[in-house]
């Protein structure tokens, strides 16, 4: 399931980040890894981006970035 | 001896750095990079140590000049700053992504200092971390410290004194996959003086932003290549292997370092963000954020320009009463003083956008504001990020482009710097305010609830904006081509701002206004005086004495015409009379030219110089009833044909709101991107929009039967 479609306040773990180019090389440099702890917690009111919480802190990230990692269920 | 201090935006880094040097500190400014480098001594050391605060960065990798300067910094490409030393700050609440930059640092050669921040915060947020534990396995010193609180940061001078001592470079390594540690070995194998850091940087940077530190290398390009090629071989993407090597390494380190017990309830952050961000509360919360910060720059800026204005006023009559009449008396009037008030008079607006944007960055709210906003700056090719300084151009688009530099990604800050011009600031508004109140009359609609005039006023705010898309959209598909920068921003969590790291950006902001871009204003409108001042031929004067005989003029009238007559002989005036056949196609004629010229160094010099060309003196209330009246009189040489009609009034509406007649403007964009290639650009781009702009504003109008 991709990030993009996780309901907020849904604990996930990162299984997969796709893509090899300059966009999901900075998301994982923030931390958004194969195995790190996320959980969307709001999304903007115009429906993008997303507020999601990873580890110990927080970021904002766009809706086509989140498409681009894969989650599961914890 | 100097030392850097580096560390991920948010850690309180700068706090630090107050905090270590006391609010010493000298700003520094690297040539091709538009970030400074702040540098201080630090306080209580015992002997002579020099802090350089390095720009905020989440990792070593560079994808623009701006954030090579780190790398090329720590790894001593800047001859003059080549660091002994490394501080890393750490947020304690926060330590896997803090760490992730961290063992970037330990591989650099150099001896590492952590500084373990903000440990109330992380306490408060339930985490404790074992600082003896992680420099164990670190093997570099761990001082936990409270930045904000000075006093905390003493043992961190003495464990970095001890560092210098007896400096011993970090022997932990990130394990790299077998692949990728090869290549790295290879090139430190081909290229003796790189350290084994600088490799992993080098073979992840494909743009080559960091190699360019190196200069033409043969050896080095093709070890970079043979590396490389053997990892495409492989199928191994070095960049990202690199990553998830390392973030596997700091799991690893922070396991049994960390101590975590939930916290009861939610946190304050959580608590405000469900209030900002909510869909009604955030809009409203939002408006009100907008609202005050514009608000304070229109209205609270203005009594400070009116009295900034007096006080250059009385200067120049004060200098008038000494100085006889003649060059030196107008260069110092007109020149020299009026000069220094246009630049002087930009302060205030700069000082009030730039607390207000250090309070709402320092409070975390920024953050959230871009937040709200990014949906709606997306079709722009932009981001939340760049809301702000475009929305604060509306009032003045000098503070705005200044206030650009919260925005990391280079190519959106330039973007931004370049369309918020277009914004209508507020010395468009005299414009407006004489050519609507003298050619647009108040027709009513709709029962008195719409009125032309105001409509037009309104369509000169709008015009801007509607240019500012296709102008935005087209810089992004050519000079700012590639991949968008998207929108990644941490959400920080809120604290109070502290007063004296606000009143220090703030005044910093204000001094490098007047420091580097004041001497060139001044210098253009002392230039542009000159035009319009010299030849001033006694030939000129004559013919008015002659007149002034045969009419019988009063003293104020002479006065008047003589200089209207000295303009239109100037050389500007010349200028002017030149420009005319450019000026035909849009029913301009060389008055109205002299008015474009001369109002090159700001937008409003307009009105005044009109108002001297029609013999009124320089009267430069755009509300005067005598100016408008002389406006409408104007005939066409020798003919009887009105040279302002409607459509020749909204053309030159047009052609101000869209114009880059703003010799400050233009300054700073030169100053802020780092290459005087942009201001022109802006100029000639803006000029030239502005006169289709124009154009096609008066045959529009002339064909509605205007």
């Amino acid at each position: 399931m991709s990030l993009a479609r996780v309901p907020s306040a849904t604990r996930c773990r990162i299984v997969a980040v796709r893509g090899g180019h300059r966009i999901p090389y900075r998301l994982m440099e923030m931390g958004l890894v194969e195995g790190a702890e996320v959980e969307v917690v709001r999304r903007a009111p115009l429906g993008d981006p997303l507020q999601v919480r990873l580890g110990d802190y927080e970021l904002a990230l766009r809706e086509s970035d989140a498409e681009l990692i894969d989650v599961t269920e914890i | 001896m100097v030392v850097a201090l580096v560390g991920n935006p948010n850690t309180g880094k700068t706090a630090l750095f107050n905090a270590l040097t006391g609010f010493h500190r000298h700003v520094a400014n690297y040539p091709g990079v538009t970030v400074e480098l702040a540098r201080g001594p630090i306080r209580d050391a015992n002997a002579p140590i020099e802090l350089l605060d390095l720009p905020g960065t989440y990792s070593l990798a560079a994808q623009s000049p701006d954030e090579a300067i780190v790398c090329h910094t720590l790894c001593g490409h800047a001859a003059d700053t080549a660091p002994a030393a490394i501080i890393a700050t750490i947020d304690a609440s926060n330590p896997a992504r803090n760490l992730y930059l961290v063992s970037q640092l330990l591989e650099l050669g150099l001896p590492v200092v952590i500084a373990l921040n903000m440990i109330d915060i992380a306490r408060r947020r339930g985490l404790e971390v074992d600082a003896a534990r992680l420099s164990a396995r670190l093997g570099v010193p761990v001082v936990p410290v409270v930045a904000v609180e000075p006093a905390t940061v003493t043992p961190l001078v003495r464990a970095l004194e001890q560092t210098l001592a007896a400096p011993t470079p970090p022997t932990v390594r990130v394990p790299l996959p077998p692949p990728l540690a090869e290549a790295t070995r290879a090139l430190t194998a081909a290229v003796p003086d790189l350290r084994p850091g600088e490799a992993v940087r080098l073979l992840v940077d494909r743009a080559g932003w960091l190699r360019r530190a190196f200069g033409p290398r043969d050896t080095l390009d093709a070890a970079l290549a043979a590396a490389r090629q053997r990892l495409d071989r492989d199928g191994i993407d070095a960049a990202t292997a690199e990553v998830r090597a390392r973030y596997a390494w700091v799991d690893g380190v922070l396991d049994g370092v960390v101590r975590r017990t939930p916290p009861v309830g939610d946190t304050w952050t959580a608590r405000i963000d469900r209030v900002v961000t909510h869909p009604v509360g955030g809009g409203v919360t939002l408006l009100c954020v907008l609202y005050a910060v514009f608000y304070a720059i229109y209205q609270g800026a203005a009594p400070l320009m009116a009295g900034l204005e007096q006080l250059f006023g009385w200067a120049g009559a004060g200098v008038a009463a000494v100085v006889p009449p003649g060059p030196l008396q107008s260069l110092l009037v007109d020149g020299v003083i009026a000069g220094v008030g246009a630049v002087v008079g930009f302060l205030p607006q700069i000082l009030i956008l730039f607390l207000a944007l250090a309070l709402l960055e320092d409070c975390g709210y920024m953050a959230r504001a871009a937040f709200m906003v990014d949906r709606l700056m997306r079709p722009l090719g932009l981001s939340g990020r760049a809301f702000i300084p475009l929305l604060s151009s509306f009032a003045c688009a000098v503070p705005a482009i200044l206030g650009t530099r919260a925005i990391a990604d280079r190519r959106e800050r330039f973007i931004t710097i370049l369309i918020a011009p277009f914004m209508s600031c507020s010395a468009r508004l005299p414009v407006y305010v004489l050519l609507i109140g003298a050619f647009v009359p108040p027709t009513a609609y709709l029962g008195g609830w719409l009125r032309l005039d105001a409509l037009v006023m309104i369509a000169m705010y709008l015009v801007g904006v509607i240019v500012a898309i296709p102008v935005a959209f087209l810089l992004r598909h050519s000079a700012f081509r590639g991949p968008p920068a998207g929108f990644l921003l941490e959400m920080p969590t809120y604290k109070r701002p502290r007063a004296r790291a606000v009143a220090q950006r703030v005044l910093h902001a204000g001094r490098s206004f007047l420091v580097r871009a004041g001497t060139i204003i001044l210098l253009v409108n002392v230039v542009v005086w000159a035009l319009g001042y010299f030849p001033r031929s006694a030939a000129t004067q004559a013919a008015v004495d002659a007149q002034r005989l045969a009419q019988g003029w009063d003293d104020a009238t002479y006065e008047a015409e003589l200089a209207g007559a000295y303009l239109r002989d100037s050389y500007l005036g010349r200028l002017g009379r030149g420009l005319e056949p450019v000026l035909a196609p849009l029913h301009w004629d060389w008055r109205i030219g002299i008015g474009v010229l001369a109002s090159f160094p700001a937008r409003e010099v307009i009105v005044a110089t009109l108002s001297t060309i029609c013999n009124l003196g320089p009267e430069d209330d755009a509300q005067s009833a005598s100016l408008r009246a002389r406006l409408a009189e104007l005939k066409w040489d020798g003919t009887d044909r009105p040279l302002f009609t409607l459509p020749v009034a909204l053309s030159l509406m047009v052609f101000f709101a869209l114009c880059a007649q703003c010799v400050s403007t233009l300054v700073v964009i030169g100053r802020e991107t780092g290459s005087w290639a942009w201001p022109v650009v802006s100029f000639v781009g803006m000029t030239t929009i502005a006169y289709a702009g124009a154009w096609a504003t008066g045959a529009a109008a002339r064909a509605a039967g205007g």
